[in-house]
């Protein structure tokens, strides 16, 4: 038997990515990372900045997202993200002014501490990529 | 009667209008297929997300403490209308049909005794609401700059909202905008965005249970205010298809109507012409049999 699922990333102006033979991803769920094989149990969780690894069979994706929904069931696993981009093909340069803009948000005051610790490890993920 | 050169003159100008309104019937057929799309392409995104918040509050045990933006403040005095509509006119009824929904629905509140905010997005809708709604606006946004509905521009205007909510501004928020149904017919719609309104009938229960990672209710706390937003581009994006649909009949009636006045005009010039012609010859022929 195959161990293969479905997987689909919808942004809001269009389904990003949707593939049907992956067997493994990892995605940076709120509480840590997770990875969901195929026959994982139905789960709903949200995600924090950071990495989506995508194994599909000799094949392996890397996507950097900024917040999003994820909901598997059935063995189909969808991403539901706002922010979303691929990371093979992004430039250095647009990274850095993320990492910038970020570290301005951090550097107002009026933040409540969840926000702050989101920012922080969006600041993190972004530089450990350049 | 009008002299020939005014006719004339009326016919080449109804022309050049016509070949405006067909210019633009044209660039709205475009922007139409485009809007189209991206609207058919953004519905994935919305469905799921109504999926996923359907599956969780049926779930929810606790709806007492269930998050205000799913049950409310509890109260209902201060309603906040955002009346969603185009930046720019001929259009045809397009926006007045969202501003008359809209009235309707104002009409209805103050006789409740309700209080009334509102927030307008797109120009047209504040020059139409001001008149009377002045004091009551508190809010004109605006996105004259961005060529297309984008997930940015929602986002602003749900940040808005929500901030607006959690400082306590209102108790009940609903949108409107035009559904688009097909090129001649949008709908407007009336939408309840906060408490949400979760529609029964399509309640598809799942016997499964999921698997909550943090629990329920902090999901939902970070799931609804992203719905807020969805909904919102869900209504912008359907707005913009409904906009350029019904310029798009609305210039196409345009250029009919003028084709029609161009044929009507070139027969009164043409019967003018004749008659001034007929007049000249009687003349000579009753000159020449005088002599």
């Amino acid at each position: 038997m195959s161990e293969q699922f479905n997987l689909e990333i919808v942004s809001p102006e269009k389904s990003f990515l949707k593939k049907d033979n992956v067997t493994e991803v990892v995605i940076p769920a709120f509480e840590g990372e997770m990875g969901i094989l195929k026959d994982h149990i139905s789960l709903i969780s949200f995600l924090k900045p950071g990495i989506i690894k995508i194994n599909s069979g000799n094949e392996e994706n890397s996507f950097y997202v900024d917040d999003g929904i994820v909901e598997f069931k059935d063995n189909n696993l969808s991403i539901l993200t706002s922010n979303i981009f691929d990371i093979s093909n992004t430039d250095k340069v647009k990274i850095q002014e993320m990492i910038k803009e970020a570290e301005s948000d951090l550097a107002s005051e009026n933040l409540d501490d969840q926000r702050r610790f989101i920012i922080s490890q969006k600041v993190e993920v972004l530089s450990s990529l350049n | 009667m009008a002299s020939l050169d005014d006719l004339k003159k009326r016919i080449s100008s109804v022309k050049s209008t016509q070949k405006i309104t067909k210019a633009m019937k044209m660039v709205a057929a475009a922007k139409l297929r485009r809007a189209q799309e991206s609207a058919e392409r953004g519905r994935p995104y919305s469905e799921k997300m109504n999926n996923i918040i359907l599956n969780l509050s049926s779930g929810l045990s606790d709806k007492e403490n269930a998050p205000k933006l799913l049950s409310g403040t509890g109260e209902d005095k201060v309603h906040l209308c955002v009346v969603m509509t185009a930046d720019r006119g001929l259009c045809g009824g397009f926006n007045s049909n969202i501003i008359k929904k809209a009235k309707v629905y104002f009409k209805r509140l103050s006789e409740d005794g309700k209080t009334l905010k509102i927030i307008t997005v797109g120009s047209k809708g504040y020059d139409q609401l001001k008149r009377v709604y002045k004091e009551n606006i508190i809010e004109n946004i605006s996105f004259k700059e961005s060529k297309n509905a984008n997930y940015f521009d929602a986002n602003k205007v749900g940040k808005i909202i929500i901030e607006k909510f959690e400082n306590k501004e209102f108790d009940v928020c609903t949108i409107f905008y035009n559904q688009f149904k097909n090129v001649i017919t949008q709908i407007p719609q009336e939408q309840q965005i906060i408490p949400l309104k979760i529609n029964e009938d399509e309640t598809k229960k799942s016997d499964e249970s999921y698997e909550f990672e943090p629990d329920e209710d902090e999901i939902l706390e970070n799931l609804l205010p992203k719905n807020i937003s969805t909904q919102i581009f869900k209504a912008m994006l359907e707005n913009s298809a409904s906009e350029q649909g019904s310029r798009m009949s609305a210039m196409d009636n345009a250029t009919r109507n003028a084709g029609e006045m161009v044929d009507k005009l070139t027969i009164e010039y043409n019967r003018s012409r004749q008659a001034a012609i007929t007049k000249e010859l009687i003349e000579i022929i009753s000159g020449a049999e005088s002599l």
